[in-house]
């Protein structure tokens, strides 16, 4: 696979036709990918929290839903990218343990894909597939050539959205 | 928040590794007693790490783990993770049961789940062992320090090494930029490779060891 380019956890990356971005091991956090067909520019971000405004930190905006979409979208557009063109997928959002005493922590999967959904549309950012929830963690990988993001995971089998 | 990760000094980064070391110390003895083997323990590792490295650690993130999890309340609170490789859980869960080791179904090698299948009997050994592991390194921490500890009853899930350790990481993130945790590795024998044991406080939670420790006042 040529020009591979890995996301780490609280990470984003942007990249020009070819490059296949991959994020290894989505649990709770959101995977957010970001593909314009015309240009074939591509982003992908890992998130671990829904929302930066209410965080005192906010240092790493890679790490928050809205500032990393907000991020996401400026570097492809910075690489060319048609900003009008860009549409979404998501995946990820699981609750990796079902908790009884369930705090918020154990719904953050939820609320990743909940702040990821909102985020999206309020930038009129189709959001055409996903694949979020269950309990399961995923591997994600997006491809510039097809836009496909391929969905891998461990006894729930592969699938491309 | 009133410590950042930076502040710690070697010597409080000394206690806290001694902290892992008396708690996994015990937790191996429990272990050993149950399955009636010897555990050696590695030296205990305090950690500072940012998240980009955090899901790669226990040997790759799509590495099938087993990871039990729970969360500690009282005086301190935070996470603790025992986090095994599904063929030593496999080995682990036989020995309990009385199964014996050629029933070792479980290939490390593929990362399909269905070949390491836990039933539900299975799957509740493996939780009691979580208990049992967590019950006593909580408590030898809580005669230590004197603070007042409680475990919650163990869950567990089995799948990618990067989606379990994203659990207790998400809980550092909305404070911060890395994760700090304690580890102690398990090994049965000379060579095999049992499980991985995190402690991992809140943040607030290290300043209130560390007080009641009179390490800082």
């Amino acid at each position: 696979m040529e020009n591979t380019i890995k996301v780490g956890m609280a990470d984003m990356q942007a990249a020009r036709h070819p490059a296949v971005l991959i994020t290894l091991g989505l649990g709770s956090c959101v995977g957010i990918a970001l593909y314009d067909r015309t240009t074939g520019t591509v982003g992908l971000a890992h998130c671990m929290l829904p929302d930066s405004t209410q965080s005192k930190n906010v240092t790493n905006i890679a790490k928050f839903v809205d500032t990393a979409i907000d991020a996401l979208v400026a570097n492809m557009v910075a690489l060319g990218a048609n900003r009008s063109k860009i549409v979404a997928k998501l995946a990820g959002g699981a609750q990796m343990f079902n908790f009884s005493q369930s705090s918020d922590l154990m719904k953050i999967g939820l609320r990743n894909v909940m702040a990821a959904k909102e985020k999206l549309e309020q930038l009129k950012i189709p959001l055409i597939s996903e694949d979020t929830g269950g309990n399961y963690g995923r591997t994600i990988s997006l491809d510039s050539a097809t836009g496909i993001l391929q969905v891998k995971t461990i006894g729930y089998g592969i699938k491309e959205i | 928040m009133c410590m950042s990760f930076g502040s710690f000094n070697n010597y409080e980064i000394d206690v806290l590794r001694e902290i892992g070391n008396i708690g996994a110390g015990n937790a191996a003895t429990a272990l050993a007693k149950m399955i009636n083997k010897k555990v050696d323990m590695e030296v205990p590792e305090v950690k500072v790490m940012e998240f980009k490295e955090v899901n790669e650690m226990f040997g790759g993130a799509e590495l099938p783990v087993v990871g039990l999890f729970l969360k500690m309340t009282g005086d301190i609170t935070g996470s603790i993770m025992f986090i095994l490789e599904n063929n030593a859980a496999r080995t682990l869960v036989n020995i309990l049961m009385g199964k014996n080791d050629e029933t070792n179904n479980c290939n490390s090698d593929e990362s399909d789940i269905s070949n390491c299948y836990f039933d539900e009997i299975e799957m509740s050994a493996l939780k009691e062992l979580g208990n049992i592991l967590a019950g006593s390194y909580i408590s030898s921490l809580s005669t230590l320090t004197g603070l007042n500890i409680l475990p919650t009853v163990p869950d567990i899930a089995i799948d990618m090494a990067g989606a379990i350790i994203s659990v207790p990481a998400i809980e550092f993130g909305k404070i911060g930029d890395s994760v700090l945790y304690i580890e102690t590795a398990f090994i049965e024998g000379e060579t095999r490779a049992l499980g991985d044991f995190f402690l991992v406080p809140d943040m607030d939670s290290y300043e209130v060891l560390l007080k009641a420790l009179g390490v800082i006042s």
